[in-house]
């Protein structure tokens, strides 16, 4: 199977989506922005469309949607209140816009189904060089930011009391996201994207208890998923999104019952 | 009058604050020096958690000033919150909570002097029995101690206990302030002690400010007259 170019590629492609998700996944989980990366994955949807339409690659329309609008979309869900009436607002702009685009686009229905579910397979080596390079971008930023990054995440008060920059950093890290949000979207597609920034480090918290054991977890968790999947798909020819999801909710359900069990004991 | 004497760590004069023409307190002035416990006491309502606030510089005063010596940067102040649940499934074990409050270094991960000072933070706190467990599962008065020690981790000048020992049981209220009783003899740190407790603020206080609506009072705990306090708190 790894004699074939594509599948090298979709392999290389997805190593480095597992563990920029993995990665940010953590504290995705830990700043409690399941939702906002779900309404930021349609936003990419959007982008990818109005990418085609204007004749872009699909990935810079995502780059530019997502970029643009995080920062946007996380003062707007800043005030738990209306916090997720103001997300699905945002959303229901953002798949309108997607399905206009796409129709303006005049692209036939395999491409929009591309947007949204992801094809692995059909990424080529530049596909994975810009990947790659967007990756690295995320991973420094995190770098950098590491420790104000991780005291804000796990305990936003103290951090505000420690004298953290928390809007900077709020932003720094929403732009981060839209990023990953982007990268991810090449393998499981612009509706799935939020099953590996989130389910993999939703599943480590249960099993590890330090900020750094948990993102070695959550890099695993994502790359057993997106290894299997891309295996499996290839074997049984169906679609790797789908063995990518299955995946991942078995192990975030394990997670739980597992800590069902510790708990109890 | 504000001084600026050698040993004065915070200084506040003249604050006045309100909230849409509401009055909360004004003309409220105070120093808290090295070494010195003040305990805040009032009725709720009467403006302790917004002193704090503005203390922290979380809010802006509507007139007055709040100042550090020798500068808001030259002195680390420490927050010990009033006692909240936290959430069952909360990941970070006591030691890395502890932790998240080191100062910021662009490693990743802890250098060997860092582990050491985590490491003897949480033994001055009485936490090491649990450090490895996670804070999700810990009881409240634990969890008030882990506060604590993220609180004293960076080696404060100035400690502020926000209604820290509200909701624990009488033995915990004492354990607490005992360790923070013995940081400052270590110290020599300033603490200011927002509470309700009138035998807590006798035995351990210095100094108190008595808030009420409209006015205040300050002395030495001597001076607190316990007939006045417990009116205000009727």
């Amino acid at each position: 199977m790894l004699n074939y170019p594509f599948m090298q590629n979709a392999f290389m492609a997805g190593t480095i989506i597992a563990i920029v998700s993995g990665v940010v996944g953590v504290f995705v989980v830990a700043r409690n922005m399941p939702f906002l990366t779900h309404t930021l994955s349609e936003i990419g949807f959007a982008g990818a469309a109005f990418g085609l339409f204007v004749g872009w690659t699909p990935l810079a329309g995502m780059l530019a949607f997502t970029t643009v609008s995080s920062v946007a979309v996380g003062q707007l869900s800043s005030k738990p209140s209306r916090r997720e009436s103001s997300i699905t607002s945002i959303s229901a702009l953002a798949i309108g816009l997607g399905i206009l685009f796409l129709s303006l686009s005049n692209q036939n229905a395999s491409s929009a189904t591309n947007i949204l579910f992801g094809s692995v397979i059909g990424i080529s080596r530049t596909e994975v060089v810009e990947v790659a390079v967007l990756a690295i971008v995320v991973l420094l930023v995190i770098l950098g930011l590491y420790r104000p990054l991780k005291f804000d995440s796990f305990d936003a008060v103290g951090a505000r009391v420690a004298g953290v920059h928390q809007t900077l950093l709020a932003s720094v890290f929403l732009i981060a996201l839209a990023f990953s949000v982007s990268v991810a979207a090449q393998i499981v597609g612009s509706l799935l994207i939020f099953i590996l920034l989130t389910l993999p480090a939703a599943a480590a918290k249960y099993f590890a208890h330090g900020v750094g054991s948990m993102i070695g977890l959550s890099i695993l968790f994502a790359l057993i998923g997106v290894w299997l999947g891309i295996a499996i798909s290839y074997w049984t020819n169906w679609p790797v999104s789908f063995f990518i999801a299955v995946i991942e909710v078995l192990i975030y359900f394990i997670g739980i019952g597992a800590n069902h069990l510790a708990a109890r004991n | 009058m504000t001084t600026s004497a050698t040993n004065t760590v915070l200084s506040v004069d003249q604050l006045a604050m309100a909230f849409r023409q509401k009055r909360v307190f004004h003309d409220l002035t105070f120093d808290l020096k090295q070494g010195e416990f003040l305990s805040v006491l009032g009725e709720n309502g009467v403006g302790k958690t917004t002193l704090v606030q503005i203390l922290l510089g979380q809010l802006r005063p509507t007139a007055g000033s709040v100042n550090y010596y020798p500068s808001r940067q030259g002195v680390t102040v420490g927050y010990v919150p009033q006692f909240r649940n936290v959430d069952a499934e909360y990941p970070l074990t006591v030691r890395e909570f502890v932790g998240l409050a080191l100062p910021n270094r662009l490693t990743p991960w802890w250098t060997a002097a860092e582990r050491k000072q985590v490491a003897s933070t949480l033994a001055m706190t009485d936490l090491t029995r649990i450090a490895r467990t996670p804070l999700g599962r810990v009881s409240g008065g634990e969890l008030q101690k882990a506060y604590l020690a993220q609180a004293l981790i960076r080696q404060p000048q100035l400690l502020m206990l926000d209604e820290s020992t509200a909701s624990l049981d009488n033995n915990m209220k004492y354990e607490l302030l005992e360790l923070v009783k013995n940081y400052q003899e270590q110290t020599n740190a300033a603490v200011l002690f927002v509470t309700h407790d009138l035998p807590l603020t006798k035995q351990y206080s210095t100094n108190f400010l008595l808030m009420q609506p409209g006015q205040y009072q300050t002395g030495t705990i001597a001076e607190l007259d316990e007939n006045v306090v417990e009116a205000a708190h009727a």
